[in-house]
Formats: structure tokens, C-alpha cells, sequence
């Protein structure tokens, strides 16, 4: 294990994501220091300058420009940063948390409970994701908590299937039935002998989801059931921008910065979890074991 | 394998059922009074009554398990209820955006297709060469590119920028017109395809200038996981050992890849490309809101903004048929491909 940890610092791409990730979580704990908040009771409220709607190109006082209805971008984009990552973590975690349970009581138990819970796991798959993320926070009421809970409550599916799979050949190994033999309980067998073999794959599948997760809750804000309207958070700030992707003639690229700007944080906040998960598979994947063509 | 299919049928009505109760578990969270809408066949029915006595006649504060049981019964009777959002019938809304969003998956699935597995196979014949790491990092670059924001950039570039090259929505205005005639048939709905069998290329390129960029927005996020997969098969078909008599028969290498390796290789990439495909609905409800096209994508967000009961409701019953089938289907090919696979 600590060879494959040491690959993936070596692996000049994994680096990147590293570098970048780090960079991510500096300006997430920077935030107050990079963009003191004008509302300190409300700091993931973005500031606006004004009420026009037309945006305003980068300087005078904004950085970054400001977007419709003059929100700050520079500001919206740091703090957005902190939005990513609690987002991301929560989204990520909890789900992982419930695929595991769920996942283990059906491989471990087996028979009659593997089946139902498995067949649950094939009915949450047969709904396509974003649509039913969509209607659930549409459902529950406009707001970032609310899309978090839709995008758990459509989200756990995989890791019960992983972790499934995994239990299931690790189960067989004869150290858990000499564990068995000794007479060690079932809570005892899973918490030391059987999760701690097979959680690794989940880890990584996690750390793979982060960017996807960080994708589909902005995608909620862009489609108006995320976020509430001026909250920092990357993807509302990209459907304020829709409206003004023609410039004046003469500009045709007026407001890029509308665009552009949190389009950068996002891909590459993404990009970073991307690379690292990817390097990860390579390491991980047993056909790219061996003797290379 | 008869026997398996069978099955696989049998489980279609619990599937579809687990789905219904999903959908309205979640839909229960809603006051009777915004469960009302699946229940209005005209909007003038809500002008001259009461919403309570509304409520009470169609049974709103029944448990769910009744209500699920009538709306069932209205189904079997071809009754979807009354959609909000699109201001007609649920079925009748159903049938029209249907072909755009159709159209728009056929385009894509050619490109998606045909661009991960190439580049798959790019990368793996480079193996841990310069060329494998580009594509890999194209790829990657790609899936962490949200389709919002491709979208919106490629709309800058080439409708605001590059003016008009490639618009949003489906026609314009001439061809639409053309569209609407007397003299245009509709056969499929679908433009592209309607354009040819009418033999009209205005209308035909029109289409075309409007479905490029939707189509590349829906291609590009998928191809990191199809290069990715092909990449890997290749990768160990090309260390098998009729590969290794391939090559030391002294056939170049060039034919080695292409007529022995990747064939085999391309096993995994069609089963899984197969259920990516059934996935593309995803990638639809983004593409057709950005660009303007009125599919069922677009629909489904406007639903659920709306508690629109009685869309979500018919949407979901064809995800989930949409879905056993592509699985199902999925299955067959795969023991028809590799005659190793068999289901007993």
C-alpha cells in the first residue's frame, strides 16, 4: 500500500491535482482574509454594487468584474470555494457513510437481505440522477441543504455496490473464518477483520466523486433549484451570467468574464480531484499491472 | 438465455413500481393543494371552484397508496393527467418533445461512440508516451468541464462571436416556416430526418447548423470514461497471447491492432457504452435548457420547478423503461459478443 501511495506522488499529473487541491483548501481557509465579508453575521452572502443588471468589466474596485445584478465575482468565486468544498465533503461523505451500511448487511448477511437491498439499489439506478436530484430539492424547497440531501439521497448506490463486491471475495479469506472459528462475533469479524480489507476501493471511488459531486450541485444552482439567488456558490454564479454570453456588436466578447472566471474555479477545482482519482485507478486497476507493452 | 430474458422481463413491473413509490414518496412531501395539478384536465377548471372542494373530489388528502392505486388505474386507461408546465395533456406533451430529445441523442451517441473508443485506442497504442498522456489529460480536462459552461462558452464563440454560425434552438426562422408548410411532411418530428426524407437541404442544413454545438456539448463530458475503459481492454488484450502469435506471424502492427486486438477489446466498451447511452437523459436536461430546445430534458426541469406531478410522473415511467431495456438489451449483446458469457 505505502509503495502505491509513493507511486502517486511520483506521477508528475497526480502531483497537479495534489498542488491544486492544496491550493483550493488555501484560499477555502483564506476566504475572510482574501474577501473580507461585508455582511459578517451572512459571509456567504455576496456583495452587490448597485442593482443594474448590465455587468461591469474587471477593476474599479472589483477585481474580477461584477456579474448581473452587480454581485461581486472576485468575492463570489473565493467564497464559492468554501461552498465547493463543504458541498463536496458532506455530499461525499454522508453517501459513502450510507453505501457502505447498506452494502455491507447485504453481502454480509447474505440470502434474502442481500436480495431486497440489492433490488432497492437496482430501482435507485433506474432514475436518472439529475432528474431525480432535481425534483427532490425542487420538492423540498429551493436551497443548498436541501440540494445536498437530494444529491445523497440519489448518490449512495455505488458505494453499496462496491463495497458489496469487495465484502463478498473477502468474506471467503480464511483468516475471517479462523476468526469465525475462534468464536469472534459478527460486529467483531466486520469492524476488525472484513471493512478494514475492503474499504480501500470506496476511498478511492469517494475521492473520485468529489469533483462530479462539486459538477452536479452547481448544476442544481444553474438550473434555479440550488443555491438562493446572491449566495457564493460557483454554479448560480454561471447562470447569472447566461443572459450575457452576446456582447455590443463591435465586442462580441463583452462579458466574458461573467463566464469564464467561475467557469476557471470550477473546472479546476474539479480538474484537481479528477487527476488525483484517475492516477489512483491507474495504480489501482489490476490490468495495468505487470509487464508493459 | 430464453429463460434468462424471461426473467429479466418478470422484474420489469417491480422495478417500474419501486420507481412510482420513489417518485411519489418524494412528491407525498407537497400540500394537497400542489398535488392539485395532476388532476386539472383545463386550467379553466380551476377559475369557478374552490381549491378545498378541488382537493376533496379528487381524494388529495387520501394515503398515498390509494392514490398511487388510482393513478395506476388512470394509467392502464392512457389518462397521464394534465401537465402545468407545458400547459396540455401529459401524453400528448410527451409525444411532442419526444423526437427533439431523440433527435438530439442520435446525434450524439455517433460522436461519442466513435470518439472514445478512437481515443481510447490512441492512447493505449502509445502507451506511457507523450501522445497517451495528451489524450489522457484531453479527456480529463474535459470531464471536469461542467456542460453549462461549455455551453455557454461555445455559444459566446461561435453565435455571438463567429455571428450566427451555429445558433441556439433548433430552427431558424426560414426553416422553420418551411417546416410548418403545407408542402413539408413530418414524418418523425426529428428535423434532420424529416429534412431528408423531404429532400429539402435548406431545412436539412439549417438543422444541422442548430444540433452541432447541443451534440458536442452532450459528446465531450463522456469520452474520459469511454477512453478510459477501451484503454484498459486494449491495454490487456494486446498482452494476450493470440496477439503475441499475431504479431510473431509478422502481420504489421497496424493490422494487429485492428483486426485482432481491438476487436476483442471492444467487449466492455459496448456493454458499457450501452447503459452510458440510456444515461444521456441526463446530459439532456443541461444541454436543451442552455440552448433552447423544447425536448424533454428542458420539460423535466420546467416539471420540477413546478411540482408538475403528473410529468414527473410520466417522465420517470419512461427513464425507468428506457433504462431495464437498455440493461437488458446490454445483457444479450454481451453474450452474443463474448461467447464465453452465458446466463444460467
Amino acid at each position: 500500500m505505502k509503495k502505491k501511495i509513493i507511486k502517486l506522488f511520483k506521477n508528475p499529473l497526480s502531483l497537479i491535482g495534489l498542488v491544486l487541491v492544496l491550493s483550493f483548501i488555501g484560499i477555502g481557509i483564506s476566504a475572510p482574509w482574501l474577501a473580507p465579508p461585508k455582511y459578517p453575521s451572512e459571509p456567504y452572502r455576496i456583495p452587490r454594487d448597485g442593482w443594474s443588471s448590465i455587468p461591469k468589466a474587471p477593476g474599479q474596485g472589483h477585481v474580477f468584474g461584477t456579474t448581473e445584478g452587480q454581485y461581486d465575482i472576485f468575492y463570489g468565486v473565493i467564497w464559492g470555494t468554501r461552498t465547493a468544498f463543504r458541498v463536496s465533503l458532506l455530499v461525499v461523505g454522508l453517501s459513502s457513510v450510507i453505501g457502505v451500511f447498506i452494502g455491507t448487511l447485504a453481502a454480509f448477511y447474505g440470502g434474502a437481505i442481500d436480495e431486497v437491498l440489492m433490488r432497492i439499489v437496482d430501482v435507485f439506478y433506474s432514475i436518472p440522477y439529475l432528474v431525480a436530484a432535481m425534483v427532490l430539492t425542487a420538492v423540498l424547497g429551493r436551497g443548498l441543504n436541501n440540494a445536498m440531501i437530494a444529491l445523497i439521497a440519489f448518490g449512495w448506490m455505488a458505494y453499496a455496490r462496491l463495497i458489496r463486491g469487495n465484502i463478498l471475495s473477502v468474506k471467503e479469506e480464511e483468516y475471517v473464518s479462523a476468526a469465525d472459528a475462534v468464536g469472534a462475533g459478527d460486529f467483531r469479524i466486520l469492524s476488525r477483520h472484513i471493512l478494514p480489507n475492503s474499504i480501500f476501493p470506496v476511498l478511492i471511488q469517494a475521492s473520485m466523486n468529489m469533483g462530479t459531486i462539486v459538477i452536479a450541485a452547481a448544476t442544481l444552482s444553474f438550473l434555479g433549484v440550488g443555491a438562493p439567488t446572491g449566495y457564493a456558490d460557483w454554479g448560480q454564479m454561471i447562470s447569472f451570467a447566461r443572459n450575457w454570453i452576446l456582447g455590443t456588436s463591435g465586442s462580441p466578447f463583452q462579458y466574458w468574464y461573467t463566464v469564464v472566471i467561475p467557469g476557471i474555479a470550477i473546472t479546476f477545482f474539479c480538474l484537481s480531484w479528477n487527476l488525483i482519482g484517475d492516477a489512483f485507478r491507474d495504480i489501482m486497476d489490476p490490468k495495468m499491472q505487470g509487464g508493459g507493452v | 438465455m430464453l429463460a434468462y430474458i424471461s426473467r429479466r422481463f418478470l422484474i420489469i413491473p417491480f422495478v417500474l413500481m419501486g420507481i412510482l413509490l420513489i417518485i411519489f414518496g418524494m412528491l407525498q412531501l407537497l400540500s394537497p393543494q400542489q398535488k392539485l395539478a395532476t388532476f386539472i384536465r383545463s386550467p379553466s377548471e380551476l377559475k369557478n371552484t374552490e381549491v378545498e372542494v378541488l382537493v376533496e373530489k379528487y381524494g388529495l388528502n387520501d394515503p398515498v397508496w390509494v392514490r398511487l392505486g388510482r393513478w395506476l388505474n388512470d394509467v392502464i386507461h392512457f389518462n397521464f393527467g394534465y401537465s402545468e408546465s407545458a400547459s396540455m395533456p401529459a401524453a400528448e406533451a410527451f409525444l411532442q418533445y419526444f423526437p427533439v430529445s431523440m433527435e438530439l441523442a442520435l446525434w450524439s451517441a455517433l460522436p461519442i461512440i466513435l470518439g472514445g473508443i478512437w481515443l481510447g485506442t490512441v492512447s493505449a497504442v502509445n502507451h506511457n508516451n507523450v501522445i497517451d498522456h495528451l489524450t489522457r489529460v484531453f479527456a480529463i480536462v474535459g470531464w471536469s468541464l461542467p456542460s453549462f459552461v461549455a455551453g455557454l462558452l461555445l455559444l459566446m464563440l461561435f453565435y455571438g462571436g463567429l455571428v450566427n454560425w451555429f445558433p441556439p434552438g433548433r430552427l431558424g426562422l426560414d426553416a422553420s416556416s418551411i417546416v410548418q408548410s403545407q408542402s413539408f411532411t413530418r414524418f418523425t418530428n426529428m428535423n434532420t430526418i424529416d429534412a431528408i426524407l423531404n429532400w429539402n437541404w435548406f431545412v436539412f442544413w439549417d438543422a444541422v447548423k442548430h444540433i452541432i454545438l447541443p451534440a458536442i456539448v452532450m459528446s465531450y463530458v463522456r469520452w474520459a470514461m469511454l477512453l478510459r475503459i477501451m484503454r484498459s481492454s486494449l491495454l490487456e488484450t494486446l498482452r494476450k497471447d493470440f496477439v503475441t502469435t499475431a504479431r510473431s506471424k509478422g502481420l504489421e502492427e497496424s493490422k494487429v491492432i485492428k483486426k485482432h486486438a481491438r476487436r476483442n477489446a471492444l467487449i466492455p466498451v459496448v456493454t458499457i457504452g450501452g447503459i452510458y447511452l440510456a444515461f444521456l437523459i441526463n446530459g439532456l436536461v443541461v444541454t436543451e435548457t442552455i440552448f433552447n430546445w423544447n425536448g424533454l430534458g428542458r420539460w423535466a426541469v420546467r416539471a420540477a420547478q413546478q411540482y408538475d406531478t403528473s410529468s414527473l410522473l410520466l417522465f420517470a415511467l419512461f427513464n425507468g423503461v428506457l433504462l431495464v431495456f437498455a440493461n437488458l438489451s446490454v445483457d444479450i449483446l454481451y453474450a452474443y459478443l463474448d461467447p464465453r458469457v452465458t446466463y444460467d
